[in-house]
């Protein structure tokens, strides 16, 4: 005994209203919604490596030629000062970067991690820079650790005159301001990855390691922090093609100088692309670049993929 | 006409074949039961009468009409989820208009189908709150009230009460049972719980590794399992089953248990005349533990004295309603439910009655029903 | 023990002095008049407060070759970030939708190359661009790079979708189809209502870093096309002549502003999208 409710008696329940074609559209528009907006990314992102990748082959000087060249153009920007003194600067910027800003980051999330009040306040301030641009922390340096005017200024005029800061003019030197301005403005993302991995915890973890007697030093060394080792890779290797992406903060901050001293990957390409107007030694320089990003992130993807079938397996 | 007919139906992903061979009739108005334990295909059959997955063989037919190719919403059917499925975001009224919003029911027939099926579900003052806000058997309901405004040719439940606890899960397996009787509907109910199963179906189908063990009304699923897998599955506790070997004697048949011990168990059986092909040989023994009783228990209605065994005991658990009894039966294990008061000393050996009419043989290879 | 704790509040309040410093000190320098500046040093407290600064910067302060204040370059960063954010949320969130809940041949290759795009340098894309907007007659417009930060946001955005999406039961999705829900009506009426936790943090995320980007702003744009991240790079001590401390201060500060208030405001979402976006 069926109540009256939904369908009337004798309605075709396969197509209630609609017409075939109205159907068709449907599905029309069903699969133009779901591929249009894939294909655009997906072939941003494969179209353009391919084309710059195929343009770094080419003799481009102002404008994309399309006369190939073979490996000329790399063999052209190895050999350059810039780009040797960029590659030294971005083992020595990247290593600094890179471990000060997990080293700083850590520091700040254990303290953090003692119940203080006012975390909320505190993780406020140590996350901020986050969220200003890389131009504005370069200027704001720029300005900070200019010896005339700056740290050193303000110090002289206290009377300790032969206080001397002028990293940034030198060109030795130059390169650890940037490593100065970058970690300011990267530990708290540093810190506040490792905080969640060290709240994520296993309870009952750090019950059984008190039972045993471990002191908040044994615990963090031994117990804790070796637990969030995954996380410690995850940002090591967000940190590390950070830096090799940097272009804004030493633009800002050095603009590639004194002279040359602080040149970077990034702004060879740009120096090679807009400043030269050598189009295919440019595209050749951010292939190389690209690929000293494959070179970090490659080994872990596949250490995660790694991890995953394990854990799959257990 | 029959409002479900699978024919012929197997599914297999990649290498691995889930479903084999399904072959099943539902007639309008039966409660069928799809029983199980985890992994034997029973919500893959499911998933494939709703639309929500395509077989690799076979038909599946909904009220006279082959809907292998036919889009879920358009084969007729609704279905009651495990976890309830409900929209999170929008009021219980809506979730229950939602599929006629989708197929443009104006709104007056939408206002009173809610209604009609709210006051049967008893949901009327939960009409306007959000699923966060309702308990697990309400929330059940409101799944329920979704799938009657359809009002469709028939009904999937996949395992809806799994989720509830133990009492809320007996309520509920009422209400559903009482809601079937109400409106004869016709339904198709998966769960893995063999007490549901007994309890609600008109038919079960009992499911193991994707083939259908047997199909057939709770009672003769029940004395007459059609092999082994169905009797030790079906039933709480399990039939006891143990090897034995039938005797070749003119006459009564008589089947022994642990040949040659000395603590051996020879039962005389009566109306076995199907095993008299296994004459000689041996067999798998059935007995359900209600069939072992304290002495003195008397079986049915016979005048009949039934047969008296001294066995040891090595167990006891007194349950309140009964007292279940680890046994041995010619060295077998074997459990019995006797009567609350009697709590036989571990150890020793006490009589027990047993029902020999209800006794199962099964072939030790085919593992299938001799009698 | 008390000791430990007056340690970790000591190291926290310092550090955090150490952290807020520069921005201080920027506040403070955008109170104080250009000529005390350059007389004592960027640091220091102001002698005498002058919001003067503020005024300047906005519409009358000289920046590269222009003299009229921040105001324009604000003005772009504004018509640029708000439609690219809103648009790549959008689509990210479809895109997203699409590929968790609608399986179909081949998503994960689709996936894993529009994942891929976050990771893609900016410069290996400059130059197709270059070509792009040129064909296009959108060089040197805000359109242009509305364009760019819309195709290029989506990487991020549909990331960010989908692994939220992943959560969402696939029996509610069974529901629907049952009740007759297509593609779309399952995203408006089922999938959107559950987005808002997602798209907060996506907004959130688009916004500062849309408007804080700097290379293609400098490269596609001029002028007084461009946005203020990129207007903002004359300011720099590396590349500035005339030293207008005061108000170039005030200058950063302004530019500064947005973003900053974005996260102050959306602090919590900031925090749950970072540590959820790490977890891939």
């Amino acid at each position: 005994m069926r109540t009256s409710v939904a369908l009337q008696a004798g309605e075709s329940k396969t197509a209630r209203g609609e017409s075939v074609w109205r159907r068709r559209l449907g599905s029309a528009l069903t699969e133009l919604a779901i591929w249009v907006p894939l294909t655009i990314a997906a072939g941003n992102v494969v179209v353009f490596t391919l084309w710059t990748t195929w343009v770094s082959f080419t003799a481009s000087k102002l404008m994309p030629d399309y006369d190939w060249v073979g490996l000329r153009n790399y063999w052209a920007v190895t050999r350059t000062a810039n780009f040797q003194i960029a590659y030294v600067n971005l083992v020595i910027f990247g290593l600094g970067y890179v471990l000060l800003t997990m080293a700083l980051g850590l520091l700040l999330a254990i303290l953090l991690d003692q119940r203080v009040r006012g975390e909320n306040v505190l993780r406020t301030v140590f996350l901020y820079p986050l969220a200003v641009s890389f131009v504005v922390t370069g200027t704001v340096w720029s300005w900070l650790l200019n010896p005339g005017l700056g740290i050193q200024k303000l110090v002289n005029d206290l009377g300790w005159t032969d206080f001397r800061f002028d990293w940034l003019v030198q060109s030795d030197k130059a390169i650890y301001t940037v490593i100065i301005a970058g970690v300011w403005q990267a530990a708290g993302f540093a810190m506040a990855l490792f905080l969640a991995g060290l709240r994520s915890l296993d309870k009952d973890l750090i019950k059984a390691a008190q039972i045993d007697g471990a002191g908040p030093w044994r615990m963090y060394r031994r117990v804790l922090l070796p637990t969030i080792w995954p996380i410690f890779v995850t940002v090591f290797v967000i940190l590390l093609q950070w830096a090799i992406k940097a272009f804004d903060l030493v633009r800002a901050l050095t603009g590639g100088g004194p002279g040359i001293s602080t040149m970077l990957p990034t702004l060879v390409v740009y120096d090679f692309m807009f400043q030269r107007s050598e189009l295919g030694r440019g595209s050749a320089a951010a292939v190389l670049m690209l690929l000293s990003l494959v070179v970090v992130l490659a080994p872990y993807g596949i250490y995660m993929r790694w991890r995953r079938q394990r854990q799959a397996r257990a | 006409m029959a409002a479900l007919s699978i024919r012929g139906l197997s599914k297999r992903f990649a290498r691995l074949e889930v479903l084999k061979d399904i072959n099943l009739d539902i007639e309008s108005g039966e409660f069928t039961v799809l029983v199980g334990p985890s992994g034997c295909g029973k919500s893959t059959l499911l998933s494939i009468v709703a639309g929500l997955e395509r077989a690799s063989a076979g038909i599946v037919e909904i009220g006279g009409r082959i809907v292998n190719d036919i889009e879920p919403k358009d084969r007729d059917i609704a279905m009651v989820f495990q976890s309830y499925a409900l929209y999170p975001s929008m009021s219980v009224r809506q979730n229950i208009t939602f599929g006629m919003e989708c197929r443009h029911v104006p709104k007056p027939e939408q206002e009173a189908a809610v209604a009609h099926v709210a006051k049967l579900l008893q949901i009327e003052p939960l009409l306007d709150r959000r699923p966060s806000q309702l308990s697990g058997g309400q929330r059940q309901r409101v799944a329920m009230g979704r799938a009657l405004v359809r009002d469709p040719l028939l009904f999937l439940f996949d395992e809806p009460l799994s989720n509830l606890d133990a009492q809320l899960r007996v309520e509920m397996r009422m209400e559903i049972k009482r809601l079937h009787q109400r409106i004869g509907a016709t339904i198709v109910y998966v769960t893995h719980d063999q007490i549901e199963a007994m309890t609600m179906a008109t038919r079960i189908a009992v499911m193991y590794k994707g083939e259908v063990q047997q199909f057939a009304d709770p009672d003769t699923i029940y004395r007459y399992p059609a092999n082994l897998f169905v009797a030790r599955f079906m039933g709480s506790p399990p039939m006891n089953t143990m090897p034995a070997r039938l005797l070749a004697e003119d006459g009564m048949p008589q089947v022994v248990i642990g040949a040659g011990r000395p603590d051996e168990v020879r039962l005389r059986l009566r109306g076995y005349d199907a095993a008299a092909a296994f004459r000689g040989s041996e067999v798998v023994l059935g007995i359900r533990p209600e069939c072992i009783a304290e002495s003195g228990r008397v079986f049915g209605d016979t005048s009949e004295a039934p047969i008296v065994v001294n066995a040891p005991v090595e167990m006891i658990e007194p349950t309140g309603a009964e007292t279940i009894v680890l046994l041995r039966l010619g060295g077998e294990p074997a459990l019995a439910r006797i009567s609350p008061d009697i709590r036989p000393a571990t150890g020793a050996l006490a009589p027990f009655a047993l029902d020999t009419r209800r006794i199962c043989l099964f072939d030790p290879t085919t593992e299938r029903l001799i009698a | 023990m008390k000791w430990s704790r007056i340690i970790i509040y000591s190291a926290l309040i310092a550090l955090a002095l150490l952290f807020l410093m520069p921005l201080g000190v920027v506040l403070m320098n955008s109170l104080r008049s250009s000529q005390e500046i350059a007389a004592t040093s960027m640091i220091g407290w102001p002698r005498q407060l002058t919001f003067a600064n503020y005024g300047q910067a906005w519409n009358q302060f000289c920046m590269a070759e222009h003299c009229w204040g921040i105001e324009p370059y604000m003005l772009n960063s504004f018509t640029l970030v708000i439609p690219a954010t809103i648009l790549s949320t959008m689509l990210g969130a479809l895109a997203g939708y699409s590929i968790t809940l609608w399986r179909f041949r081949g998503d994960q290759l689709v996936f894993g190359l529009v994942t891929l795009g976050v990771f893609l340098p900016e410069q290996m894309k400059l130059i197709p661009w270059v070509v792009v907007l040129r064909d296009l007659s959108l060089m040197n417009t805000i359109s242009g790079l509305i364009l760019i930060h819309t195709i290029q946001g989506m990487s991020f955005t549909t990331l960010f979708c989908r692994n939220y999406y992943v959560s969402i039961p696939p029996d509610l999705l069974k529901a629907a189809k049952i009740d007759g829900a297509g593609f779309f009506r399952i995203f408006w009426r089922i999938v959107l209502p559950l987005s808002p936790p997602i798209l907060i943090v996506t907004v959130i995320f688009q916004f500062t870093g849309i408007w804080n980007e700097f290379l293609y702003g400098v490269t596609f744009t001029s002028g007084g096309q461009q946005p203020v991240t990129a207007a903002l790079i004359s300011l720099s001590a590396a590349v500035t002549s005339e030293p207008m401390y005061g108000e170039q201060s005030a200058a950063v500060l302004i530019a500064a502003l947005p973003p900053l208030l974005v996260y102050l405001f959306g602090g919590r979402y900031f925090m749950s999208g970072l540590t959820a976006g790490a977890v891939k």
